[in-house]
C-alpha cells in the first residue's frame, strides 16, 4: 500500500520542495502541502502541473486522489510570519 | 471527429463546463461533488459531463488540458483547475467574478 511518506518521495525526487508534508493513510486518497522555488511566476494550473508531471505515471496507476495546495516560498514564509 | 476536437466543441459552444464523474445529482466521486456545490453555491449555469459515460472523452481530457484527475472546470473554453483550484478561487471571489463574466 502506498504511504503518505512514499509520496513524499516521489515528488521530492522530481522537484524541488522547500517544504512538503503528505497526509492520508488509506493508500489512495493523499492530501499534500507543498513549497517549491520552481513554483515561483507560475498560475496555480502551472503550479499543480508541476507536481503532476513530478508524478509521472503514477498519478494514473496508484494514486486515486490528491488533494493539494502549492505554495512559493515567499508565500509560505507570509504564512509562517 | 477526433476526441480532441469533440472536446475543444464541447468547451467552446459552452461558457461553463464541468467534466466530473456521475452527474451533478449524483455525482460518483467526492471531488466532483465538491466541483458541483462550488458551482451551485455561484449560482453558476453549467453544462457537466459525466467522464464515467465516455472513455474516449475520460481520457482525452486528460490530455486535453494536460491535466490527469476529474473534475476539471472550463469558463469560455480555458482550462480553470481542478476542485482544489476551483475551491481557492471560489474562496477568493475569483471564480464567481470569471462565471459573472461567462454569462
Amino acid at each position: 500500500m502506498l504511504s503518505a511518506q512514499q509520496l513524499e518521495s516521489y515528488i521530492t525526487q522530481n522537484l524541488e520542495c522547500e517544504y512538503i508534508k503528505v497526509l492520508g493513510d488509506d493508500g489512495t486518497h493523499f492530501e499534500a502541502l507543498i513549497v517549491s522555488p520552481e513554483f515561483i511566476g507560475k498560475s496555480m494550473v502551472q503550479q499543480h502541473q508541476l507536481v503532476y508531471a513530478a508524478l509521472g505515471d503514477r498519478m494514473r496507476a496508484e494514486i486515486h486522489a490528491l488533494s493539494m495546495k502549492t505554495l512559493t516560498p515567499d508565500a509560505w514564509a507570509r504564512l509562517n510570519v | 471527429m477526433d476526441i480532441q476536437e469533440v472536446i475543444k466543441n464541447q468547451v467552446t459552444a459552452n461558457p461553463v463546463v464541468l467534466y466530473m464523474k456521475g452527474t451533478p445529482k449524483f455525482p460518483q466521486c467526492g471531488f466532483s461533488n465538491l466541483a458541483t456545490q462550488i458551482l451551485n453555491a455561484c449560482n453558476a449555469q453549467y453544462v457537466a459531463i459525466d467522464v464515467l459515460a465516455d472513455q474516449n472523452i475520460r481520457e482525452g481530457i486528460k490530455a486535453y488540458a494536460n491535466w490527469p484527475t476529474i473534475p476539471q472546470l472550463y469558463i469560455n473554453g480555458e482550462f480553470i483547475g481542478g476542485s482544489d483550484i476551483m475551491r481557492a478561487m471560489y474562496e477568493s471571489g475569483e471564480l464567481q467574478t470569471l462565471l459573472n463574466a461567462a454569462k
